[in-house]
């Protein structure tokens, strides 16, 4: 009468006593695992840097048991760090309670200063974050100086981790360093995170200059979402839209613009030649002249920055 | 009013502002056009280093330029004077040079892949080295100071070889110490005056000293102000990263990190010295007789080191040490003679520290990539400029008549005179001793270099092929070396215009 299914492998009710039956592992395959390595199974014979015992090493190069110089320089510099350290800890201390009392409104930092950026911020340079106003127009210097040590920071990091290509197609045995394996769970959830990052990073950019937030928070926001987006989906598939190309044309294009934006506000600055950059209504989206230009250029590179410090650690490259 | 601002005073801000885009733009391109941005731009920067030194020298009196629309204390402002653009002008030319000079090995020591990532350092460390010249702003320095520490580690490991990368972190670990110590400063700074601009922090401060007030954490924002860039600069018992830093990275970072990083740190100290804290109280705090001692001290250290030393680099690194020490005996000295001095021979080291590491990659080129003294025997006939070269720095640095070492001993040893009186003694006998060491472990290099050997079968074939540039980049620094020993009078009579202009 009854008879077999031709997808009886398939079935739910077949792989339900399977797995009842300890046949089968339901998430095989469906997630994130690590395989067994074959060197954990090597005897001490075959060489294997991770395997190295550090110790042992450290023994054979100072043994501090038959040098005994070796032992008393130890100690010594041990102890004189500590001591250097707490000295540090005290001198700080001492220092730090001659100071003025922060918040004190006869206080020696409360001056003219920060009295302009409080009163004259928002009408002269237009934004109602008085943060922003201060770091992005009136010392507008600095906070480039600031994106170009992030700059220059990428740029030494990848100077010490990016690897050719070819290095990387030849770690394919050890992919799984590299590309995770598909996680369902994890998949599905990123799928609904992710936009909801980067919208909201977006929302932190574009807002700088009317609640708190700004390039860096934002930007690092947007980093966060392309991070998780590549732990979950892997370098394959995040490649096909943010490659190294991308990487270096999203980077070099923000911060040129930045650069020139910079140029102008200092050339018109110093030479009192009119800017013609529109402040527009303080509180309107696009208001505040230079400012959201700004935030927006910082931000990318920001993002791009965070992205390429996760992607070079893990990967070698982008 | 205005309006009719000099074109000229544009420069520092543009000089500053290149280096950056140029940095920039060398992202994505080859290492063969980011070398031609770099060139081009500090040539550039160069020239325009000089017009500003010339229009300064023509007025002067110096110029504040403000970097943006808002006046001085709620904006960022650049200051320019005689002093600050003649450093910038001599730094460019000794940033071109080495350059030039290393051109080869950076192609060869470093993977192609990487090399437009030299240049963007290189870019970003010379547009710092500017900013910290030019600043008028604390805060502003320290940014700079930031850029230019990790440019300088970067151009350490971009080498890749084992030495190099422990160098590197023995840098990285010991300057951002001094980074630290400089930021908490700044920090303590910033909290009694509520200022950050340097001429109202010094108006600030003037007040405070005359009222008595906040004495303690201004005795303490003094030491770590001091003692921060100091250990950046690498004063003695700060000194450990340098040989290795010096002796392993390519030619050209070990030219530019000697003779110009180390400097930039001394003359942001200077310019705080001068111009927020001013001299007196700097004098009254005894921060300098501190810097006097640990300066004498380097002096003779640095030079034994150079003496135990056994491979040429780490020599001339440890001779780095030495020479540091000289300026900061002269800060130490409490008169504007030393003050000079001091100045004088930042300008004298960075000229001659460079051209010895040159002509050093020159004479090891010839002899199996060999560094350790006995395989130069004789290099300096294989490679006669790389000699000459060799032999001018030596003299220099030993102190020789017509180049400017000679001079730098000369201003050190009259301005000891006129030091107080506890003081004179020592620094003289010091100065002897060291001038000693100096020439013990400096001569008997160039004697060993010159001495006639037969020349092994291996290196029989070898064709030094000297490249244009780096001709002509060691023959400019000689040049350089001459004129700053031969012109030496009108040198430290803009100096001195320029300390005057800091006040």
């Amino acid at each position: 009468m009854s008879r077999i299914r031709d997808n009886y492998e398939d079935s739910l009710w077949n792989r339900l006593t399977k797995w009842v039956n300890g046949e089968s592992d339901p998430f095989a395959g469906k997630m994130e695992m690590e395989p067994l390595r074959e060197a954990d199974y090597v005897g001490d014979s075959v060489y294997n840097p991770e395997r190295l015992d550090k110790k042992k090493v450290l023994k054979y190069l100072e043994d501090t048991e038959k040098n005994q110089e070796i032992r008393a320089f130890r100690v010594l510099y041990n102890l004189s760090s500590v001591a250097l350290c707490l000295l540090l800890i005290a001198v700080l201390l001492m220092a730090v309670s001659y100071l003025p009392v922060l918040g004190d409104p006869n206080g020696p930092n409360n001056n003219e200063v920060s009295a302009r950026y409080v009163e004259k911020g928002m009408e002269e340079s237009g934004a109602v974050n008085m943060v922003t106003n201060m770091i992005l127009s009136y010392r507008g210097f600095d906070t480039f100086g600031e994106t170009c040590v992030l700059f220059i920071a990428a740029t030494c990091v990848i100077i010490l981790l990016r690897k050719s290509e070819e290095e990387i197609e030849n770690a394919k045995e050890t992919d799984w360093k590299y590309e995770p394996k598909p996680d369902a769970i994890l998949q599905k959830i990123t799928l609904i995170l992710v936009p909801v990052i980067f919208l909201y990073g977006f929302y932190i950019i574009l807002n700088g200059h009317l609640s708190p937030g700004g390039g860096f928070s934002g930007g690092a926001t947007v980093g966060a979402g392309l991070i998780l987006y590549v732990t979950t989906f892997g370098f394959h598939k995040t490649q096909r839209f943010f490659n190294e190309k991308t990487y270096d044309m999203v980077k070099v294009g923000a911060l040129s613009l930045y650069s020139v934006t910079m140029i102008y506000y200092f050339y018109t600055g110093a030479n009192l030649i009119e800017n013609h950059i529109p402040l527009g209504t303080p509180g309107d989206i696009l208001s505040s002249g230079m400012i959201l230009p700004i935030n927006i250029f910082v931000g990318l590179e920001v993002a791009c920055t965070m992205y390429a410090f996760f992607a070079l650690f893990r990967r070698g490259g982008m | 009013m205005n309006l009719a601002r000099n074109f000229v005073e544009n420069f520092p801000c543009f000089s500053i502002v290149l280096c950056m885009v140029a940095g920039i733009l060398s992202t994505p391109i080859k290492g063969n056009h980011a070398k031609r941005i770099t060139l081009l731009v500090v040539i550039l920067v160069t020239c325009m280093s000089a017009a500003t030194f010339l229009y300064v020298a023509s007025t002067g009196t110096s110029f504040v330029y403000t970097m943006g629309k808002y006046p001085a204390p709620w904006g960022n402002e650049i200051r320019a004077g005689v002093l600050e653009t003649m450093l910038a002008t001599v730094f460019s030319l000794v940033m071109l040079f080495s350059l030039l000079g290393g051109m080869d090995h950076v192609f060869k020591d470093i993977p192609e892949e990487k090399i437009n990532l030299y240049f963007i350092l290189v870019d970003l460390l010379l547009s710092s080295l500017l900013a910290i010249i030019y600043t008028n702003d604390l805060f502003t320095g320290y940014v700079f100071v930031e850029i230019n520490t990790i440019a300088a580690c970067g151009m350490i490991m971009i080498r890749k070889i084992g030495r190099s990368l422990v160098a590197a972190t023995r840098y990285m670990v010991m300057s951002l110490i001094g980074s630290g110590l400089f930021l908490i400063g700044l920090a303590m700074l910033y909290d009694i005056t509520g200022h950050l601009l340097m001429e109202n922090a010094h108006l600030v401060m003037n007040q405070l000293v005359q009222e008595g007030k906040y004495s303690v954490p201004l005795l303490v924002i003094i030491s770590f102000i001091t003692v921060g860039l100091a250990i950046k600069s690498g004063l003695y018992p700060f000194h450990s990263w340098m040989p290795d830093a010096y002796g392993y990275s390519t030619v050209s970072s070990s030219s530019i990190l000697s003779s110009l990083v180390s400097k930039s740190y001394i003359i942001l100290l200077i310019k705080i010295f001068y111009r927020v804290i001013g001299f007196d109280n700097i004098v009254n705090s005894k921060i300098v007789d501190v810097l006097f001692v640990f300066g004498l001290a380097g002096m003779v250290m640095g030079s034994v080191g150079a003496i135990m030393a056994k491979d040429i680099y780490r020599m001339i690194a440890f001779s780095s040490v030495a020479q540091i020490g000289y300026v900061y005996m002269g800060i130490g000295l409490e008169t504007e003679a030393g003050m000079v001095a001091a100045i004088f021979h930042i300008l004298t080291h960075a000229i001659t520290k460079s051209l010895l590491f040159l002509a050093a990659k020159g004479l090891n080129n010839v002899s199996g990539r060999k560094r350790v003294f006995y395989a130069l025997q004789g290099s300096a006939f294989r490679n006669p400029l790389a000699g000459v070269a060799f032999l001018v720095g030596s003299l220099s640095m030993v102190g020789i008549p017509m180049l400017s070492g000679f001079i730098s001993k000369l201003l050190f040893a009259t301005a000891a005179l006129g030091a107080a009186r506890e003081k004179v003694l020592i620094t003289l006998i010091v100065l002897a001793v060291s001038t000693i060491l100096n020439a013990i472990y400096f001569l008997h290099t160039v004697v060993r270099i010159y001495t006639p050997v037969h020349v092994p079968e291996e290196f029989k074939n070898v064709h030094v092929r000297v490249s244009k540039g780096a001709a002509l980049a060691v023959f400019s620094l000689i040049c350089m070396n001459f004129i700053l020993g031969l012109l030496s009078q009108p040198i430290t009579d803009l100096i001195q215009v320029g300390i005057a202009m800091f006040a």
